[in-house]
This record gives structure tokens, C-alpha cells and sequence, in this order.
């Protein structure tokens, strides 16, 4: 395996129609116009020398070393600032370039540290390759003036360094925080020899404004910044692109390798999601890999109270397989089930799906799309024919006026999120729908027009609301609907949306807000240009979930903003695979491909393929599930990477239902939480020891490349396939690239996909197929998949969970930059430095009224449960609002949510649950008898 | 039957069919309820709902719901 060197133009890209022709060294080149002289050499392969400028961010010309000499034209002008023009003759390398280079590099190295030797960026470094590019042998000012040798280090960040002594003030730092991350945490302090890069007003990186993106230290040309791993243990010597493993992005990165030992993930400038950025995340957070408290062996034990017991491979697959053999022979075929995972690879769901259908002989198989975006699926199957997003994420570079609903990219999605921030400093208009005040809502050279802080639970009344002016004002594309939807669908609709009940003014006081300002956000939304939507767990985590995703779908059909770029309805996707789980038939009543299982035709399809009789109705969901293992009907079920007992709802219920089972197989990297209920724990590989796919949100299949051997000794797909073997259903796939062929032969949509074509496109966005051999950017260009698009009538419903005396409050819950999901992995890594625990988030008049004060702690309470945390007083969200994050296992958030879920596909409720808080000196009884019980379940008898 | 099953496939039925009544007339209502379920629940949640309904112990089951399961007998 080689190191992946990745070519720098120096200045980004530039799409321009007319293409200019120039001579550079003698030979012509042909470049877009607009394109700097600095590209165009480098596109000839003629490299100019450089240390300000980088194709990542906008050329800044101020290192003076790009220099170049152009016919006609007096001076020396930056090659990195000047565009190409007809017939221009340029030349890179003349007698007084070299003097006027060499003498700019005297200046550099007159005053940097000569330690080369021993300096952490000893072999990539762009100032030492510089200095041999320009041929320096002296420095004729000596080394004894000014200088910065003795300036002082910053290593407050765990996960990079910052040496002022190294710098040379290029900005390149400064603009890529800028540019590519669109935080502007940094800037230059100070003037003249006193200039110095400073985060916020000359704090620590720790401390300041700073989300440890990583771009920065990409950027940085010399050692200035660099990550603490290269400085502890040196430079990698191999790479491989692979896919990241945190949300639903989808970012690629460069796994830099020394032997077994990953060194850094750096983002991949050619991954079509992100572009060559990166998050805290992806680019820093992969330590949980390695970490202590991973579980490297299996182990059994026959009671939940018993301490763990090491065994052999063997004997655990052999005792889950005799397990739930006798547990069906006992209770029934339909008595056991199983969960995908979207933390695992296409190929690995779809074999754990396989497995239940074919070798369990029943449906009984969900996945965590349950608890986040089944109603996405829903929705958009019965609006538009297809249960995904409409955009590739590049879209929103032409979009005029984004809708961010029930999302917050710049925690959740943070890569995709400063791509939306770089088009919003373009222009682009914002309306924001949440109930808090998020962070795109006003950060640094960004502002919404709209803020519409409506009061949670009330997404389906706003979104009517908004159809209601839409329509009322004759505001439809009447022409787009006419060309593309179901005219009898729409003129229900129109006039439904059209009644007086749904305007603004009679929502108002139900929804909280303003008429005045839904009338202006919705006459933006259709008249601003290219229209796009994107939304995420805030919209489909209602009662309402499925509703909502079609009132979304119904906004974009009535303003024709659907099947071009720059417009979509785009549902940000939680976890790397969710996407991916879903396609691959991970839900109880489809295969994959989301063909119903009762479609005769796709039934005998996989009859024929997997040699097994396969039943025509739909299996159990895991809500389902939890609910017949209370009343003692379903008795196993095998979790591979997923922690129900602390991500999902009601977790006394959760905890209740997997009591009542007899055989709990986890298959995960830690003893999860849902792990002390388990009966057998069989270890899990993480995504830098296993091949196979991701697909992202913007249905984008990627590659996942194995970097090590899996610490557990078998990849996920292995130890699926070996219990499957064990229970008697014959699986002899060899590599994960013929399972991948499988669901190709099998899934219409895939029929195109193989790891072959993967690896030379890079990546593929289903469907691909042959009517789209390279597959689909963008979804119902000129058609619906469906063929009419569908409007659906969307009446609020109020939920259940309502305010009153005695939970006067309503909760909802989120996630934070740092942390993600259930914090299986975050938790285990230096990211909890800046979240160590989840904070109750309390406007200052909820506080007050309460008595609570800043950091103190509250009791949280529901009719689900009681639990205690720390307060943290903020007008982000609105009087009568509460929020929490649910990262951590001792607060357990999700002992406070309820079991109401959204009507179409049972995705749970979080987002509403009514509360009260009151003060509180610490946790309840019902966290220390529990985090008591976790520590007994985690015990391990000692070996022999 | 357990009071479990009380507390969830009834409310569930009476939130589909809650959904399908805004949609249209009540045959109209009645059939995409009964569709939904059927295409999405499983046949012991369909049999338990009908149980409930046999034993008198649906209560507050809506209009809708009890006649979509009643036509998935």
C-alpha cells in the first residue's frame, strides 16, 4: 500500500463556460476562464513555488514567492492572484524569479527554527520543500536579530499543536477557518513583525471560538500546526481512503498509516461529500478504537445477574445459535428477532436482515432508522415514490433560499453545515424552524431572515400554515404542478391548506409564531429563487413524523422546488449508514430496495436466490418487539451495533422488555448499556478494520477500506455469517465485494453498484442502474419516481403528551458538536473534554421561578421517569422549553421521554415530553441503582 | 391478554385511522386504515387487536380503527 499525495493547484477550481488558452514555459494550456496563471502551471504539471496559497481557500498573494514573469506585462505579479487571459505568455522559472524567491526564503528562514531534523514536520513540510525548490544554500541576514524562536507553544487542543515560533503568518490558518469552516475563530493579531495568529482575542485554541475542525492544521504549510499524534509518534508511510464512520455526511478521509498504527485521518480533497473538509469528529475522534474498555473476546453467561465468562468463538456462536434454536422450539418461529446496525456497512446489514428472514424464518428485523427517520421513508415514498433525499449535497451551491427545519447542521452535521454557511455569505437566504435558537440561526456572518421558534410539536400546523399562504396569495408554480403532479390530489389539497383555520393567524396561538413573520417566511420560500429544504430528527421524532415529511414534500411540489439542482427536500441522515440500513431492507415489511414483502413477485425473487420459503406480512418493529417481550412472547433477539436500552424511548420499558428475554446477543465494540441485559456478547469491529460500504444521506455509496486487522479477530459480516452457518442456513461469502453482488442481482436500484465500478468513479448515488450507469445526483428530474407527484392532506393533530400542572414544562433533546449519538464511541475519546456530561438547557425565567441557578443540579421529571442533571440558563430556547443532549449513560435522558411515536411508523416521540424541573442535589435514586447495576452486569469472571 | 397490548395497539389503530378520517370519507377512512395496518403491522399485533375488540376490552377504540381491523379478520 502507498502513501496517497494528493496534488495541490495552489488556487481552487473556477467553473466558468468559456475556456481561455495560454502559454506557460512555452507549452499551451486551455483553462476555464478566471482561472489563476498558479493553476494553470499546475494543471500542465509545472509546479510554481508557493507557501501563501493552498487550492482550499482564495489566493491571498502574499508570500510574494509565486512570482512569474508574463509577457507585455511590467513586474512580477503573483501567479496566485492573476487570472489567465488569451493568448497571455507566461514564464515560471527566470533568472530574476530565482533571485527574487531565493531572497523572500533568506527572509523566512532568517527567522524560523533550524531544528528540520527533529521537527515534527520533517518530510512534510512545504517551507523546507521551499527552500530546496529555490535552490537556498545561505541566509546572508544570519540568524542573531528578531525573531520569534522562543514564542510559546499552545497545546491546550488534545488533538493538535500550536508552535508560534514555526509560523510565517501566511493566513492560510486564518482563511481556512474562514472559508472552508466558516467559524472565523481565528485572525491575525498584532501588526508588522508583531503578527501572530490568535484564536478569539488572544486566547488558547481550548478556550476559544475554535470547533477543532481540523482545517487549519490542514492548511498550515509548515509545523505551526500539527497534530499531537504526528508530533508523539512521527509521519505516516501508507494511506487509504475510507469512509468515515460518525454521521450521516459521509465524509472520506485519508487513513494515514505506520504499519498497523493509524496516525491521522486527513480529509480527502476528491470525497464528493465533504469536499476535502472535516469535523472534531471524523478528523481527531478515532481513538475509541483502541481504547482500554474495548471487548476484544466473546463471552456468555446464562443470567443477567451472573458475571461475563470468556469463551472461544466457537463455543459462543454455537451457544447463541443452540439458544435461539431452543427458544423457537419452545415459543415459537416468530419468538426471536434482530436490529441492524447503521454504525455497520451495507454489506453487513444487509447480512444481518438475511439472516433473520432466511435462517430465523420471520420478519422480526428493524434497525435505528426506527427511532430517527422511518417516517422519512414514509413520507417521501408516498409523496414522491422514493424513500430518500432528492439532492447531492453540491446542490446547495445553487440554492437561493434554504429552510432548515427541526436540524442543526452545525452540531449534527457540521461538514455539510459550513457548505451551507458558505453559500449563505454567497447570498443565500435562511429560514430557520426550530424551537431553539440554533446556531445558524445568527453566528458569524450569518443570520436567518426567518426565525419561526414554534412551540415543539407543532412542525405539521406551521408547515399548513405556510401551504395555506402559499396558496392563498397565488404564489404556486401552477405549471410545475399542472406538468408534474396529480391534479385531483392537488386541488384537494389547495383547497384543504385554503381553509381559515390553517392560516397563520388562526395558528398563532397554537404554534407561537408570529403570523407576520410564517406570512413572510413562506412568500420567501416561494418567491426567492431555488427553494430547498432540509430537515432533520426535529421533524420526524413527532406523533406527527410522517405528516410532517409530506408537508414538507407537498411545500416543494406546490413551488415546483423539486428535480433540479439547487432545490430538494434533503433529510439530514443521523448515523454513517442510516441510509444505507434502509435501503438494504432493514425494516420489518421490506426487502431491499424498499419492495414490500407482500409483493409476490419480490418474494419469490429472493425465494429463488436464498433457497427459503419467505412469509408475506410484515415482521415485528423493535417498539413492537419490546412490547411482546413484556408480555412474554418474544424471547431473543441478536443487536449488532446498536444501544436501544439507551437511544431509544421510555427506558424502563426498554430495560423491562429485555429483561423478559431469555437470549440477548449484543454484538458491539463496548459492553454497551444494552449489553447488562445481554446473555451473550459477541465483540464487534470498528470501520478502520473491515471492507465494505457506506451510503450517506445524499444516497452517495462509498467506499470502507480496512486499514487493520479487526482487534476482535473478525469482521461484523464474519460473524454474521458464522452464526448463520451454526443455525443452519449456509452463507459462504468469501469477501464482502459478492455480497455487495448479491444485493446488485437482487435490488433494482443497486443493479448498476459493484465494488469494482465503486472504486473507479470513487463513489456512486443509487438508483444506479441502466438507465443511470454512473448513478443519480439528483432524484424526479422529469419525473416523480412515482409518476404524479402525490399531495397528501396534512391536518394537525396535537399530541397526547401534553403541558399541565404537573409537567408544565416540554422537553426536547438533541445532540452537540462533539459528541455523537449515544456516545459509545465520543465518550471514549478526548471530545468529552468540552462535553463531560448532558446539561439541562432552562430559559432564565423558567429558572428563576424555580429557584435554580447556573450549574446547579435539577430533577428532571416526566410520567416516564426521574432523572438529574445540571442546569444551564439560556435564552436559546424559549420560556417554557427545556433541551437536553442524551450522550451520556448516567444522566439517561431517555428515561424522561415517553412511548407516544409518530402514527405511520412508530419512530418515537423525543422530541416532545411534557416535564417538570425543580432543584436537585445531585442524581436520583433510580441513576445510582442503576449505575450500580451497570457496574455488576459489567463484571467478568476472572480466568481460570 | 396483557395490559400491555391494551396500552399500545389500540391508541396506535386510533392514531392511523385519525390520519386516514382527515384524508377523506369514512369508507375511504376505514380502507387506509385497514391497508396501513396490514402492510405494516404484524399479524400477532393485528390478532391482538382483534382479541381486544372480541373480549370487550378495546375501549375507547375509534369508529374507524374497529371497523378497518374488524376487515382484516
Amino acid at each position: 500500500m502507498s502513501f496517497i499525495q494528493e496534488t495541490d493547484y495552489g488556487t481552487p477550481a473556477v467553473l466558468a463556460d468559456k475556456t481561455v488558452t495560454l502559454t506557460i514555459d512555452g507549452v499551451q494550456v486551455s483553462v476555464p476562464e478566471g482561472t489563476s496563471v498558479m493553476r494553470a502551471a499546475k494543471e500542465l504539471g509545472t509546479t510554481i513555488p508557493k507557501l501563501c496559497a493552498t487550492d482550499s481557500v482564495a489566493a491571498f498573494g502574499s508570500c510574494r514567492l509565486c512570482l512569474v514573469e508574463i509577457e507585455g506585462r511590467a513586474g512580477t505579479p503573483a501567479s496566485c492572484t492573476t487570472p489567465v487571459a488569451e493568448g497571455m505568455v507566461v514564464a515560471t522559472q527566470t533568472p530574476k524569479l530565482a533571485k527574487l524567491r531565493k531572497g523572500v526564503m533568506e527572509l523566512y528562514i532568517s527567522d524560523h527554527p533550524l531544528d528540520c531534523l527533529t521537527c515534527a514536520a520533517n518530510g512534510d513540510c512545504e517551507l523546507q520543500d521551499m527552500a530546496g525548490a529555490v535552490g537556498l544554500r545561505e541566509v546572508r541576514y544570519g540568524y542573531e536579530g528578531a525573531n520569534h524562536l522562543t514564542a510559546e507553544k499552545d497545546a491546550s487542543n488534545p488533538y493538535f499543536t500550536y508552535d508560534a515560533s514555526k509560523c510565517i503568518v501566511c493566513s492560510r490558518c486564518v482563511r481556512a477557518c474562514e472559508e472552508v469552516q466558516g467559524t472565523f475563530a481565528l485572525t491575525i493579531s498584532g501588526r508588522g513583525f508583531e503578527s501572530r495568529v490568535s484564536p478569539g482575542q488572544s486566547e488558547a485554541f481550548m478556550t476559544s471560538e475554535c470547533v477543532s475542525c481540523g482545517a487549519c492544521v490542514q492548511a498550515c504549510p509548515t509545523a505551526t500546526l500539527t497534530e499531537t499524534r504526528v508530533i508523539e509518534i512521527g509521519q505516516p508511510e501508507h494511506s487509504a481512503i475510507t469512509t468515515c464512520a460518525y454521521c450521516g455526511v459521509g465524509c472520506t478521509f485519508k487513513a494515514e498509516m505506520r504499519g498497523e498504527e493509524l496516525v491521522r485521518m486527513v480529509p480527502w480533497k476528491d470525497g464528493k461529500a465533504n469536499r476535502g473538509h472535516s469535523c472534531v469528529k471524523g478528523r481527531f475522534a478515532w481513538g475509541y478504537a483502541t481504547h482500554r474498555e474495548r471487548v476484544t473476546e466473546p463471552m456468555i453467561r446464562s443470567s443477567i445477574d451472573e458475571p461475563w465468562k470468556v469463551v472461544s468463538w466457537d463455543e459462543a456462536i454455537a451457544h447463541t445459535a443452540s439458544e435461539f434454536r431452543r427458544i423457537q422450539a419452545r415459543y415459537g418461529r416468530d419468538s426471536i428477532g434482530g436490529i441492524t446496525s447503521s454504525r455497520c456497512t451495507n454489506e453487513e446489514t444487509y447480512l444481518v436482515q438475511k439472516l433473520v428472514r432466511a435462517a430465523f424464518g420471520n420478519h422480526n428485523v428493524d434497525t435505528c432508522a426506527r427511532v430517527c427517520h422511518s417516517p422519512t421513508g414514509y413520507g417521501l415514498k408516498t409523496t414522491f415514490g422514493t424513500s430518500a433525499g432528492t439532492q447531492d449535497f453540491d446542490s446547495v451551491a445553487h440554492t437561493d433560499v434554504m429552510v432548515v427545519i427541526g436540524a442543526n447542521p452545525t452540531d449534527a452535521h457540521p461538514v455539510f453545515a459550513s457548505r451551507m454557511k458558505k453559500r449563505l455569505r454567497e447570498g443565500a437566504r435562511l429560514i430557520v424552524i426550530d424551537p431553539r435558537r440554533i446556531d445558524l440561526v445568527r453566528s458569524t456572518h450569518v443570520e436567518a431572515d426567518h426565525h419561526l421558534a414554534l412551540r415543539p410539536g407543532t412542525n405539521v400546523a406551521v408547515l399548513t400554515a405556510m401551504a395555506h399562504v402559499i396558496v392563498t396569495e397565488g404564489l404556486v408554480d401552477e405549471t410545475y404542478v399542472r406538468e408534474r403532479c396529480d391534479l385531483q390530489a392537488y386541488a384537494h389539497w389547495a383547497e384543504f391548506v385554503a381553509l381559515p383555520q390553517h392560516s397563520p393567524e388562526a395558528t398563532e396561538a397554537v404554534t407561537g409564531v408570529p403570523a407576520a413573520e410564517l406570512r413572510a417566511a413562506a412568500r420567501l420560500y416561494a418567491t426567492g429563487g431555488n427553494g430547498a429544504i432540509y430537515y432533520g430528527l426535529g421533524v420526524t421524532e413527532h406523533s406527527q413524523g410522517s405528516t410532517t415529511v409530506m408537508a414538507i414534500a407537498n411545500l416543494a411540489m406546490a413551488t415546483g422546488n423539486i428535480g433540479r439542482p439547487g432545490v430538494g427536500v434533503n433529510p439530514l441522515r443521523g448515523q454513517n449508514n442510516v441510509q444505507g440500513a434502509c435501503d438494504m431492507g432493514s425494516f420489518p415489511h421490506e426487502f431491499s430496495g424498499y419492495r414490500h414483502v407482500s409483493e409476490d413477485e419480490t418474494r419469490h425473487l429472493f425465494e429463488q436466490a436464498w433457497g427459503v420459503a419467505l412469509g408475506a406480512e410484515p415482521g415485528l418493529r423493535i417498539p413492537n418487539m419490546l412490547d411482546e417481550a413484556v408480555a412474554g412472547a418474544f424471547k431473543g433477539i441478536y443487536i449488532q451495533g446498536e444501544d436501544i436500552l439507551q437511544s431509544d424511548p421510555n427506558t424502563k420499558h426498554v430495560a423491562a422488555g429485555l429483561a423478559a428475554m431469555e437470549c440477548v446477543v449484543v454484538q458491539d465494540l463496548f459492553l454497551n448499556e444494552t449489553a447488562n441485559y445481554a446473555h451473550v456478547f459477541l465483540p464487534g469491529s470498528t470501520f478502520l478494520e473491515k471492507v465494505g460500504t457506506f451510503t450517506n444521506a445524499e444516497r452517495r455509496i462509498q467506499r470502507v477500506r480496512r486499514v487493520m486487522r479487526p482487534r476482535n479477530g473478525y469482521a461484523d459480516w464474519e460473524i454474521t455469517q458464522r452464526l448463520s452457518n451454526a443455525l443452519g442456513y449456509p452463507m459462504d461469502y468469501a469477501h464482502p465485494s459478492q455480497i455487495m453482488d448479491e444485493i446488485a442481482r437482487l435490488t433494482p436500484t443497486f443493479a448498476g453498484v459493484s465494488f469494482d465500478k465503486l472504486d473507479a468513479l470513487g463513489s456512486i448515488q443509487w438508483p444506479c442502474n441502466d438507465a443511470a450507469p454512473e448513478g443519480t445526483p439528483v432524484m424526479h428530474i422529469d419525473h416523480f419516481v412515482r409518476g404524479k407527484g402525490q399531495f397528501i392532506l396534512t391536518e394537525y393533530v396535537p399530541t397526547e403528551e401534553k403541558v399541565g400542572p404537573r409537567y408544565p414544562l416540554l422537553l426536547t433533546t438533541g445532540r452537540i458538536l462533539s459528541q455523537y449519538n449515544v456516545g459509545a464511541q465520543t465518550r471514549r475519546t478526548e471530545n468529552s473534554r468540552w462535553h463531560e456530561e448532558d446539561v439541562l438547557e432552562i430559559h432564565p425565567h423558567d429558572a428563576e421561578e424555580r429557584g435554580v441557578r447556573d450549574g446547579e443540579w435539577v430533577r428532571l421529571k416526566s410520567r416516564s421517569g426521574e432523572t438529574a442533571l445540571r442546569a444551564k440558563t439560556t435564552d436559546r430556547v424559549a420560556p417554557g422549553v427545556v433541551y437536553t443532549t442524551f450522550h451520556h449513560p448516567l444522566t439517561q435522558a431517555n428515561v424522561i421521554t415517553t412511548d407516544y411515536s409518530d402514527w405511520a411508523t412508530n419512530c418515537p416521540e423525543y422530541k416532545v415530553t411534557a416535564v417538570q424541573v425543580s432543584r436537585g442535589n445531585g442524581p436520583v435514586e433510580w441513576q445510582v441503582e442503576y449505575s450500580a447495576q451497570a457496574r455488576k452486569s459489567r463484571r467478568i469472571e476472572a480466568a481460570e | 391478554m396483557s395490559a400491555v397490548h391494551a396500552t399500545s395497539v389500540v391508541p396506535m389503530a386510533n392514531q392511523i385511522a385519525t390520519f386516514f378520517v382527515s384524508q377523506g370519507d369514512h369508507a375511504a377512512a376505514v380502507a387506509g386504515t385497514a391497508d396501513h395496518i396490514k402492510a405494516f403491522w404484524a399479524p400477532v399485533m393485528r390478532r391482538e387487536l382483534l382479541a381486544l375488540v372480541d373480549a370487550g376490552m378495546a375501549d375507547g377504540l375509534s369508529d374507524v380503527a374497529r371497523e378497518a381491523i374488524l376487515r382484516l379478520r
